[in-house]
């Protein structure tokens, strides 16, 4: 799930292989890697946030979210 | 304290929103409300507000009872937008309602800073048939940090 202009980088969703997020991100298109480089963003699997990405292993069937920073109301 | 928190997908009528809240607050002496709507004026066709379901109504219900226990309110009503909306059409809601004035403009100012900073909503503009996202402004996070 890619929320932003994270959903644009990546040409829409994106089904990854479960595993470590440091596998993950480096199997995502070039595009959104240098997206996420370049900016702040935060991390929700299967709807909760996400403290520290580098701790997280995704199974298979998760949900995870890429949220960049927010601009509401 | 009635706390109502509202995300909505269709079209809202902030008048009629904010009448049926003074009504259901007779007893309060001040209600403050504050309407955010589309800017019309300029050359932007359209803006979309996208949300992330699992995130946001829980953290705007999250907003709604922090404001709850930070001023001595009769009723806090937050009604924000998703999807796409026109010039003119309004964004977001909100109002609050107190025995003294003061309590309310400050509860009502709060609830703005922190939905434009800190909710769950990625926003973007059509201008001349292309969507461009929005990127946050220096000075929502400036209005937010007054607060502390």
């Amino acid at each position: 799930m890619l929320l932003g202009r994270l959903a644009d980088a990546a040409g829409g969703e994106l089904a990854v292989e479960a595993g470590p997020w440091g596998e993950v991100l480096a199997s995502l298109p070039l595009a959104l890697q240098q997206a996420l480089a370049g900016t702040r963003w935060r991390m929700a699997c299967n709807g909760g946030l996400v403290g520290d990405p580098s701790t997280l292993v995704l199974q298979a069937g998760d949900e995870l979210a890429l949220l960049p920073p927010v601009s509401g109301g | 304290m009635a706390v109502d928190v509202r995300l909505l997908g269709e079209a809202f009528d902030p008048a009629e929103a904010v009448r049926a809240f003074a009504a259901a607050h007779l007893q309060s002496g001040g209600v403050v409300s504050f309407i955010g709507q589309v800017r019309g004026g300029d050359d932007v066709e359209a803006l979309e507000l996208q949300h992330y379901a699992p995130l946001t109504l829980p953290a705007m219900q999250a907003l709604g009872a922090d404001i709850a226990a930070r001023w001595p309110l009769d009723g806090v009503l937050v009604v924000h937008r998703y999807g796409v909306m026109l010039p003119g059409e309004p964004i977001v809601l909100v109002a609050a309602a107190s025995r003294h004035r003061r309590d309310a403009f400050a509860a009502a100012d709060y609830a703005m800073d922190h939905l434009k900073a800190e909710s769950w909503f990625w926003k973007r503009e059509k201008r001349g048939g292309q969507w461009a996202w929005v990127q946050p402004r220096e000075q929502d996070y400036s209005d937010l940090a007054r607060w502390g």
